[in-house]
């Protein structure tokens, strides 16, 4: 079946800049004027590369109202990941759609650690730059597999008092996990009034518990499977202090101390199956197994 | 020449054991032949009840003269002067309840089968004919329709015959809002509602998609860049879900999840598309709509073993059109009615294993005249499923009203819309749809759409004050 209608008039969603950060994650700029108007930190776009293709979830990256662009910083995970980082500058993205979900509130606190995860670090950015225009004291500490993946520390230099970057295997000299040195940063006297968590949710989870005790509200930014991300279909719900919300119409943003993460988590294999089969539908010859680029 | 049989000349169906195996239409509509035989069924009262019947005012009687007579474009042209969306309301209109109820020929025997007919030239003229735009004028006005589904299709037709410069603004990658997304492909092919909507494009109508109003631009904002008037038919397209426990598992869908997997992404062709859709052997659908109906057949047609409907009325109270729960049934959708689900089990890494439910009895009638299902004493049973799919309804996507704290809304949502002009407490900002009335039916929306579209042609035109009021008062004067 051929539709035959398209964007008309405005909207196209042109790349103006593409960078490869480490080997598996991309940035692009995109000209997005009438979202790069309204968007706020905490904010997500949803993109569509062909179309036969699914609508993924991105949180927006960095924005310039003046330049009328959106900036997206991603993992190439999936088969749309991986399509959109076949892109290329002077290529148009099919569908961008945006602003969605609610900003990150970030009025009146003074003392504030953004803690980043791998990607997470990425869309961890527009907070921290946001706080430090606002006149907070940022403590960024963002944490990678290695070395080799570690991304944006000259902005996160920019817009915090301390910058602390970790690996897992100690590559850049600094071995351990982002919570420990939240924890380091806590017991040696920084009285934060907000944490910032963004990641996987095995370290949001265990950045909320580390921080429950010691009362510091902590906001972490989930990203759940969904599709319309308007509130249409529902698959995006989570529950929070015993409600069920949606992830993209009452967040993304949501209080960590509420968050049942380990629903979260299981909810976030639904389609781990499907993904690998669209992924990965090659069946080895030799073998007659499935392959798999893990 | 009266045809005098007492039955309608029946439609041609595809069988439904091969069906169940494919999204392609289940019903195939008429050839000439029939059309013409079915179409002198028709008395040609000279009352008309059957108009009096349908929500945009068909001229019914006068096109199916002309099928009978074999002109076919001539009956393309009398039902389109009022409806700008047959080859949808042909397949989608619950006519049992509108016109062919108020059928003279009803009283003895089937009604005029007014729905195939208005579907069989639809299809034709679309198959033999190039689409001929007839706007009027040029006006020098400019109309912002919110949302592309029957309401503002049916808005935005009205008003681009009127020669309005219109712009429709969609959420979703593709225009045709629940066409596109709710609609099952078996029951409304979306390629039908695409040629539909092209009808829209060559009158002038321009569509703007992956636009969320309330998100990208407010209602004021709209204003401003120089719309002199703006209709909001956004549907009702926030899911309710039952609130019992167990309804997070893995595998527990709401209908417009699942539905719109399968028909806007096109998971019925993952891996082919990329959006997938898991559906588990034994699938259990929550409602007794059409929704629910849409549901469960796309669980079968997606291969799973069992489908079963659980509704907690009884079938007489069951709101779903009667031919989509006969379709069902033929298919081997089971229905288990007065069950009510009450929490739903999980296996130990979080996918469902089954629904605890409770059988119900009918007592006194509710607010909505049907007797209300109340919990027999220990009647609780376990039923094993893997997928469950929840069809209880939906209410109107709060995204607008939250952005526009000065529109009024209704406590459950529902944006306060006058009855005959659709204004809102906003002068030159209309509404409807199931954005006003809940969720409802595709050719009740696209009344409202076209009552709106009058109210906005006369607000435009100055035959009304933007005073809400005095558009009261106007309203009694037009043909609405």
């Amino acid at each position: 079946m051929v539709f035959s209608y398209y964007q008309e008039v405005h909207n196209v969603n042109l790349i103006i800049e593409k960078d490869i950060l480490n080997p598996a994650v991309v940035r692009m700029v995109v000209d997005a004027p009438a979202i790069a108007r309204k968007a706020e930190p905490g904010q997500f776009i949803i993109l569509r590369v062909h179309d036969e293709g699914e609508r993924i979830p991105l949180t927006i990256a960095d924005f310039d109202r003046e330049m009328g662009t959106i900036t997206i910083i991603f993992q190439l995970v999936g088969k749309t990941t991986r399509l959109l980082g076949n892109l290329n500058k002077g290529d148009h993205i099919l569908d961008f759609v945006g602003p969605l979900g609610k900003p990150t509130e970030l009025d009146g606190y003074h003392q504030v650690a953004v803690v980043g995860g791998g990607l997470g670090a990425a869309i961890a950015y527009p907070q921290a730059k946001k706080l430090h225009q606002m006149g907070a004291s940022v403590d960024v500490i963002i944490g990678f597999r290695n070395r080799d993946l570690i991304i944006l520390e000259e902005s996160f230099e920019q817009v915090s008092n301390q910058l602390f970057i970790t690996t897992d295997d100690g590559s850049n000299g600094n071995k351990g996990f982002v919570t420990d040195v939240l924890k380091k940063q806590i017991e040696s006297g920084r009285s934060y009034d907000l944490v910032i968590a963004i990641g996987p949710l095995i370290m949001m989870k265990f950045v909320a518990e580390l921080t429950r005790p010691y009362g510091i509200k902590t906001i972490v930014s989930m990203n759940p499977v969904m599709v319309d991300g308007t509130g249409m279909c529902g698959g995006c719900r989570i529950t929070v202090g015993g409600q069920t919300r949606f992830a993209c119409v009452d967040g993304p943003d949501f209080d960590g101390h509420e968050i049942d993460f380990d629903e979260a988590i299981r909810r976030q294999q639904i389609y781990k199956r499907d993904e690998k089969a669209v992924d990965d539908p090659h069946l080895c010859r030799l073998t007659g197994e499935e392959r798999s680029h893990d | 020449m009266i045809n005098r049989s007492l039955e309608k000349v029946p439609m041609p169906e595809q069988d439904p054991k091969e069906r169940v195996r494919n999204f392609n239409e289940v019903t195939l509509g008429y050839t000439p032949e029939m059309a013409i035989e079915e179409a002198r069924r028709c008395l040609q009262c000279k009352n008309k009840p059957c108009m009096d019947g349908c929500p945009v005012k068909v001229f019914i009687p006068e096109f199916i003269e002309k099928v009978a007579a074999g002109q076919f474009a001539e009956a393309y042209d009398i039902i389109t002067r009022t409806n700008s969306l047959p080859a949808i309301c042909g397949r989608v209109c619950p006519q049992e309840s509108q016109c062919e109820m108020v059928c003279v020929r009803g009283k003895k025997g089937e009604p005029v089968a007014i729905g195939r007919l208005e579907r069989f030239v639809a299809d034709w003229a679309m198959a033999h004919q190039p689409f001929k735009p007839n706007t009027e004028t040029v006006r020098n006005k400019k109309v912002a329709v919110i949302g592309s589904g029957p309401a503002g299709l049916a808005c935005a037709g009205d008003l681009a015959q009127r020669g309005y410069q219109v712009t429709l603004f969609e959420a979703f990658h593709v225009p045709g809002g629940v066409l596109m997304y709710g609609i099952p492909e078996f029951r409304l092919p979306k390629s039908l509602v695409q040629a539909e909507i092209d009808h829209l494009r060559q009158m002038g109508v321009s569509i703007l998609t992956n636009q969320v109003i309330g998100k990208i631009y407010s209602i004021d904002e709209l204003r401003d860049q120089g719309f002199d008037a703006v209709f909001i038919g956004s549907g009702a397209g926030l899911p309710l879900f039952l609130n019992i426990e167990g309804e997070n598992l893995n595998g527990v869908y709401s209908a417009n999840e699942f539905l719109t997997r399968v028909n806007l992404m096109k998971a019925y062709r993952f891996p082919q598309t990329d959006t997938p859709v898991a559906i588990g052997r034994r699938v259990a659908v929550v409602g007794g709509g059409n929704v629910a109906m849409d549901a469960a057949r796309s669980a079968k047609r997606l291969g799973a073993e069992s489908v079963t409907i659980l509704y907690r009325r009884s079938q007489a109270e069951m709101p779903a059109r009667a031919e989509e729960a006969a379709h069902a049934r033929e298919e081997g959708i089971e229905f288990r009615f007065l069950t009510n689900p009450v929490r739903i089990l999980g296996t130990e890494d979080g996918w469902v294993r089954s629904v605890v439910c409770v059988k119900m009895v009918l007592g006194e009638p509710d607010a909505s005249g049907r007797r209300r299902p109340v919990e027999e004493q220990g009647s609780e049973f376990e039923l094993p499923v893997d997928t469950i799919v929840v069809a209880i309804g939906q209410r109107p996507n709060p995204l607008i009203k939250n952005a526009t704290p000065e529109l009024e809304v209704q406590p459950w949502g529902g944006i306060v819309a006058e009855s005959q002009t659709m204004s809102t407490n906003i002068p030159g900002v209309y509404a409807g749809g199931d954005v006003v009335t809940g969720a409802a039916t595709v050719i009740k929306a696209m009344g409202a759409g076209k009552q709106a579209a009058q109210a906005i042609d006369d607000y435009l035109t100055g035959k009304t004050s933007d005073d809400p009021e005095a558009c009261i008062l106007g309203s009694e004067q037009s043909e609405f």
